[in-house]
């Protein structure tokens, strides 16, 4: 699987930090990033904005049929995570035992690789969640 | 010189998984029994499919400056000798990851299972000098072992990090380096797996070096192992710091709280800096702390330290002890394998 390396880099703050953006205008919070506020629209006022790194589990699920590049790490969870501000976002969830992945279940960010190109491509590196 | 220099926060990891010694003997046709004691090693940390020295290194890092602002970073050192890139630096990928870059100094430094104490050094001679107002120091591996070599018994996984500036908590008094070209181990260029000298290793490489260096700052400083608290000594094995902190005049207790590896393996870089970390767990302001590292190739560097009035409130918030203990998972030498890439198709 070939990434565009592009791609990788233009959102290593997302992925590294979990920086999103707030619309000034409405104050509500957006991951990832947003150029328009969908509520103001045109009268919106974007800016990046530090997500928090805490969370709860909102729903899950866990991938058996993983798809390229990952079938190594099969079963594996997915989730839908929603932060402590309410944002919520997709991510795998590492660290955690199955008993402990649930709705509800408090998490928190880990840096983690996500994917790579090949034994001599770039290395994608990331957010990830656990349980905590 | 370095008046009112030293570390003002720090962090270890220590990835999930862990093998019993007895497990990988058991592969390999050998007497778990007789290496763990031999070692005294029992187990050793995992670094997970998803996990690289750069992964271990940005966990330890954010520990290290949570208090802290990263913006205020002006040198970031990243030492390991598991890098994932051979060419592209870990520090540029760790100074974005905690939000230090971009207006900083930063490069990947290697030095076998000392690349991290020389950044600190080099922090605390650029903090003193005015150079930089905070310079991060990170010791971080995935150490490899070649299947069935008796590295492979020993070599474990973590990273220690730690935020060095002015008005530390853990104040440094002083610092003495010893270094020879002496070819105990190396890995060359492309090659996986380290190579080593088997009993070389120990009299004219590790005691040759940590104890030249630990004297070498003993004398600098006009002290002797009395008048320290805690010793820690690189750990390529459980035994070697015990007999080495013997033969400089330290009690076994003394040495206990920094002595990790039995638990996690050689953590490389990182084995003296999570020692450290262990010892900043539970130091007490006033009492003084005798730290040497040592990488094969090969070099000491010998650091003493007296912990400030702030300790207490900077402690990290899980201690190294509570690491090792808390929320493990044993894996078989197969799914041990399948982690650490040790099958030709991964
Ligand atoms: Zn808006």
């Amino acid at each position: 699987m070939r990434h565009a390396l592009p791609l990788i880099w233009r959102k290593s703050l997302e992925r590294y930090r979990l920086i999103g953006c707030s619309c000034e205008n409405c104050g509500t919070d957006y991951f990832p990033p947003r150029k328009v506020c969908p509520k103001c629209r045109r009268k919106g006022k974007i800016a990046p904005k530090q997500m928090p790194t805490e969370g709860k589990v909102y729903s899950y699920s866990l991938v058996h049929a993983a798809p390229s590049g990952f079938e190594f790490e099969a079963p594996y969870h997915v989730a839908i995570v929603e932060l402590a501000n309410g944002v919520r976002l997709l991510t795998q969830i590492v660290d955690s035992d199955a008993a402990k992945v649930k709705i509800g279940a408090p998490v928190k960010m880990v840096f983690r690789k996500i994917f790579e190109d090949d034994c001599e491509g770039v290395i994608a590196y990331g957010y990830k969640f656990k349980a905590v | 010189m370095f008046k009112n220099v030293g570390i003002i926060g720090y962090g270890a990891v220590v990835p999930r998984m862990r093998i019993k010694l007895e497990e990988i003997a058991r592969v390999w046709g050998k007497d778990g029994a007789k290496v763990s004691a031999g070692l005294n090693v029992r187990e050793k940390a995992v670094a997970a499919f998803d996990e690289d020295s750069c992964t271990l290194a940005v966990e330890a890092a954010r520990i290290a400056v949570r208090n802290h602002d990263a913006a205020r970073i002006g040198a970031l050192f990243a030492g390991s000798e598991s890098k994932p890139y051979a060419v592209k630096p870990t520090a540029s990928i760790v100074a974005d990851a905690i939000g230090a870059s971009p207006d900083l100094t930063a490069a990947d430094l290697e030095f076998a299972c000392k690349a991290g104490t020389v950044g600190m050094q080099a922090c605390m001679a650029m903090v003193a000098s005015g150079m930089v107002d905070y310079g991060l120091a990170i010791g971080s591996d995935t150490a490899q072992g070649r299947p069935a070599d008796a590295l492979e018994f020993s070599s474990g996984s973590g990273a220690a990090a730690f935020l060095i500036g002015k008005n530390p908590i853990v104040e440094l008094i002083d610092t003495f380096s010893f270094t020879t070209d002496t070819p105990d181990f190396w890995r060359r260029q492309h090659a996986e797996f380290p190579q080593h000298a088997g009993r070389f290793t120990g009299e004219p490489a590790y005691f040759k070096h940590v104890l030249s260096a630990a004297k070498g700052l003993f004398e600098k400083t006009g002290t002797t192992a009395k008048d320290y608290d805690f010793a820690v000594f690189h750990q390529p094995n459980g035994k070697f710091p015990l007999r080495a902190g013997e033969m400089l005049g330290f009690e076994k207790e003394k040495i206990k709280q920094g002595l990790i590896t039995p638990f996690i393996g050689n953590t490389y870089s990182a084995a003296s800096m999570i020692g450290l970390a262990s010892v900043l767990d539970v130091v007490k302001p006033g009492q003084k702390i005798f730290v040497v590292s040592y990488g094969s190739g090969a070099g000491s560097d010998a650091l003493a330290f007296e912990a400030k009035k702030g300790i207490e409130a900077a402690r990290q918030p899980e201690a190294v002890f509570d690491l090792i203990g808390r929320d493990k998972v044993y894996v078989d030498y197969a799914v041990y394998a399948k982690h650490r890439r040790k099958l030709k198709t991964l």
